[in-house]
């Protein structure tokens, strides 16, 4: 099959970008999306131009390195699927698809499809934790945990940090990535010791790196390869007034 | 060819430093005897910890949690990234919480028999120890386990295991058990004790005064050449299996680090030893950037085989029983469908081989659900494999509840890597290996479930004790710090071969070299070896290497985000290993766990291993000529060597 690309290029941070053309003559089906850029960067550099850049590593949807919109939306047409898991038949021989970094005030360019997200870094840092050093755990099975909060705890900790739902949202909010750790630890026991601090702490800095608030637009939950819930954004909220009331 | 025999030594080099005494009692005994560093000392130590996966980022927390000052580097742009978060199955833990005759002993039987008798008893006896301590610990950071009804931990039995000492967070516990690590990393970076530098690639050590000083770095985002000076570094930088370009590993895992270590001194062991892993989606086409394994804890509920007749090419779901032969079950009445990788993985080729491979490229086995959901019904198989069964609908198009998967196997663990002793330290003072990047544990032939449990022993509970041993007979006067010339002279190499890299007029791209030197390292130093074809490689790679240096292409400069010149320094470094695993093939003259000898067979086919003549851990020392060769001997006190059979 034949698709038509519109890159966004981009040297750098400070630099103006802007929509570039190719195509590429031999895709297939059975392609995944990367694959695709795989074979347009060899196509670059076989004709001495220079490859587009994007960040990627396990390409099994895990890792959450990837992320590109693609046609306009966070990773892709395919719902539930990180970018690297697309596959070129969810495509038309023939079509023309618009590729554009993550956008966002929070996520910088780096260079064409590469955005900085350390952001998400500092927000885990601030307290998405449970304060256990090395050697101080008691058995495993010394607390039990019902099935249902162990697995509901696994459905919000199944989050991969890919900013998905930062790129989607038009306020540019973190909410769902940061409520997705906030809903993971405050299911178990485990992390319930410090949950008010570490909401308090999570939101704050979730603030502090620029990202917008949260207006129920729900794109997020849209485009989240793991099919994260905002229920988990909810729960943050209420539990972040409960820590303001009780100050 | 012939492998050159001199500088065969048995030299004091590769003493393993085991504690004397009895097995069970080597690590207390270890752990009783070793110097302690003292707590308002600890700050003074700067530890270079290179990795931010299972083994690394357990180190990392650890060391920072027990004051040590600590520098972490990845090269992903975050420390979740790590490629152990692709682990899907288990971790495994001799809790024996099902009651089923699970202990310590048996945990370190099935490993050491699982490795075909090639790793050091003391080593591995110490990983099934720890093992409890590790689900402890994982829980405590929120780990989200499965769990039963009554609340208490979940565990299946996994390939190979005929107990059930496997714990799983669905089919993401390499994610959950790096979360649980990177998190804690994140609790110490937040505390101030860890500094932790992302998009970094450890490109050379600095070693002076018979030591390990530091190392060097490029930034990924700026291409700056960087110093870091240290009391210690750790290597926790994962397997080479990217070496066969299509592998089951991180499109940025790399041997670089490690290679560059081996080239500073450290010794580089058993690196014929690759794992094959049996259940992978199969190769599509040319464009092929990576492969995708499918948890082998699908072979609990999954069954294969292959039509009898080759041309039998009728849609799987209409081939009657008697149409079809299900090789293992056939093969391996007691194991069945459960065999150990390698051993799942030749049968497939095999099969292949023989012509009754399905699919368009017929290379490939089906992996069969039907008599499962039949069973247990598609609820129960959803909610045990859900997340892949869809991953391979999204990746083939076919639905593996109404139609079989197809698998072929793919590379996806190396058990070879950097010789380390009892210690976890190489043969270059003060470079200690962690994790899938040290050679140590898993022999021939590594265990489904074991990764994440030796990734996480290391660096939770290996290291921090071993480490202070190092520390405390070192003398800070034999540092240098990262203004001294010894850091110049490595800086500048690495420059060097940078700027040769991008000023080199040529006409090919890193990764057609790539492509080429992981065709043949398949077909020659993958899941079948032969000396002819081994012979044959070593000097494909030669003329390859010499290649690479005349045609290689890479765009654009060395102060950007440039992925073609991470990959061209990485190719290049992968091509020089490759040959050293095919040397080290070819004079490994047995089969043993992922090694098979096409010579070296029984008149059934399985592997014969020769242990009169190789219970050994070859280690290879870099030199200006042809790579010397150390020998480990393994003395086996405490298991018998027998023929490993799933019969």
């Amino acid at each position: 099959m034949i698709i038509n690309l519109r890159i966004w290029r981009q040297e750098g941070p400070d630099s103006p970008g802007k929509l570039v053309d190719y195509t590429v003559h031999e895709a297939s089906e059975h392609m995944s999306f990367l694959e695709l850029l795989d074979v347009l960067n060899e196509q670059l550099l076989a004709d001495g131009d220079d490859p587009v850049e994007f960040d990627s590593d396990c390409r099994e949807g895990i890792c959450g390195s990837c992320g590109l919109m693609v046609a306009g939306i966070a990773h892709g047409p395919r719902k539930r699927t990180a970018v690297c898991q697309l596959h070129m038949r969810s495509f038309k021989d023939g079509d023309t698809i618009t590729v554009e970094p993550f956008r966002a005030h929070a996520f910088p360019v780096i260079r064409d499809l590469v955005v900085d997200r350390s952001a998400f870094d500092r927000i885990i840092a601030a307290h998405g934790y449970v304060s256990v050093t090395t050697g101080s755990a008691p058995d495993a099975n010394a607390i039990p945990i019902p099935k249902d909060v162990a697995d509901e705890a696994m459905d919000y900790a199944a989050c991969i940090g890919c900013g998905a739902c930062v790129a989607a949202c038009p306020n540019g909010s973190a909410s769902l990535f940061t409520a997705a750790k906030i809903a993971h630890l405050a299911q178990l026991p485990q992390g319930q010791v410090e949950a008010s601090q570490r909401v308090m702490a999570m939101v704050d800095q979730m603030d502090a790196e620029g990202f917008g608030d949260c207006s129920n637009y729900a794109e997020c939950e849209a485009v989240c390869p793991k099919g994260i819930s905002i229920d988990g954004i909810a729960g943050m909220r209420r539990a972040y007034m409960k820590g303001v009331l009780s100050g | 060819m012939t492998i050159s025999a001199s500088g065969l030594s048995h030299s004091s080099h590769l003493n393993a430093k085991v504690p004397a005494g009895r097995l069970q009692e080597k690590w207390d005994a270890y752990k009783n005897s070793v110097s302690l560093v003292s707590p308002a000392n600890k700050r003074s130590h700067h530890i270079l910890v290179v990795g931010s996966g299972l083994a690394g980022a357990s180190a990392a927390a650890t060391l920072a949690g027990l004051g040590y000052n600590v520098t972490c580097f990845c090269i992903q742009d975050s420390a979740r990234r790590a490629h152990s978060i692709a682990a899907q199955g288990g971790i495994n833990a001799a809790k024996n919480y099902p009651n089923d005759g699970d202990t310590v002993w048996r945990l370190f039987y099935d490993t050491i028999k699982g490795g075909d008798y090639r790793s050091r008893e003391a080593n591995v006896y110490r990983l099934a120890q720890v093992s409890n301590n590790i689900i402890d610990q994982a829980v405590a950071q929120g780990v989200p386990f499965a769990r039963e009804y009554g609340g208490v931990l979940s565990n299946r039995s996994f390939g190979g295991a005929q107990v059930s000492r496997t714990f799983y967070a669905r089919g993401q516990t390499g994610q959950q058990l790096l979360l649980g690590a990177y998190q804690a990393l994140s609790h110490q970076i937040a505390a101030g004790r860890v500094t932790m530098l992302p998009r970094r690639e450890m490109i050379d050590l600095v070693v002076d005064n018979g030591r390990t000083q530091g190392l060097i770095t490029r930034n990924l985002i700026t291409g700056e050449l960087e110093r870091y000076a240290g009391d210690a570094v750790l290597l926790c930088t994962g397997g080479y299996g990217n070496a066969y370009y299509l592998s089951t590993n991180a499109k940025n895992s790399n041997v670089t680090a490690a290679w560059r270590c081996y080239k500073r001194g450290a010794f580089f062991a058993n690196p014929c030893y690759t794992q094959i892993h049996p259940t992978c989606i199969p190769v599509s086409g040319e464009y092929q950037s990576k492969l995708t394994l499918m948890s082998e804890s699908l072979r609990n509920d999954g069954r294969v085989w292959v039509p009898k007749d080759p041309k039998d090419t009728r849609a799987p779901e209409i081939i009657p029983e008697d149409g079809r032969d299900y090789y293992l079950e056939r093969r391996y009445p007691s194991f069945g469908n459960l065999v150990p990788r390698d051993v799942a993985s030749r049968a497939a080729k095999k099969e292949c081989d023989a012509g009754r491979g399905v699919g368009d490229t017929r290379l490939a086995v089906y992996l069969d659900f039907a008599d499962s959901i039949r069973r247990l019904g598609e609820q129960t198989i959803r909610e045990r494999y859900g997340n892949l069964f869809e991953m391979y609908e999204r990746i083939t198009g076919d639905n593996p509840y109404k139609t079989p998967m197809r698998i072929y196997p793919a590379v996806h663990y190396t058990m070879g890597g950097l010789w380390v002793d009892y210690e976890l330290q190489s043969t270059v003072p003060g470079l200690f290996v962690l994790g899938e990047a040290n050679f140590s544990d898993h022999g021939a032939n590594r265990l489904g479930a074991s990764a994440l449990m030796q990734g996480l022993a290391d660096g939770y509970f290996v290291i921090p004790y071993t480490l202070g041993a190092y520390l405390a007979g070192t003398r800070q006067s034999d540092q240098v710090p990262a203004t001294n010339g010894a850091f110049a002279a490595v800086e500048d190499e690495a420059g060097t071969r940078i700027d040769r890299i991008l000023n080199n007029d040529g006409d090919k791209s890193p990764i057609q070299f790539h492509r080429e030197l992981g065709r043949l390292l398949w077909d020659h130093v993958g899941m079948a070896r032969d000396r002819t074809g081994l012979e044959s490689s070593i000097h494909a790679i030669e003329n390859l290497r010499e290649e690479f240096w005349e045609r290689v292409r890479v765009p654009g400069t060395a102060d950007r985000y440039n992925k073609n010149l991470e990959f061209a320094g990485r190719v290049a470094d992968f091509i020089e290993l490759g040959s050293l695993m095919a040397r080290d093939a070819l004079r490994r003259e047995e089969s043993c766990g992922g090694h098979f000898r096409e010579e070296y067979q029984t008149p059934e086919g399985e592997a014969a291993r020769n242990d009169e003549a190789f219970a050994d851990v070859a280690a290879w020392e870099h030199t200006d000529g042809d790579p010397a060769l150390h020998l480990e001997q393994l003395s086996f006190e405490n298991v018998h060597l027998s023929k490993r059979s799933y019969k």
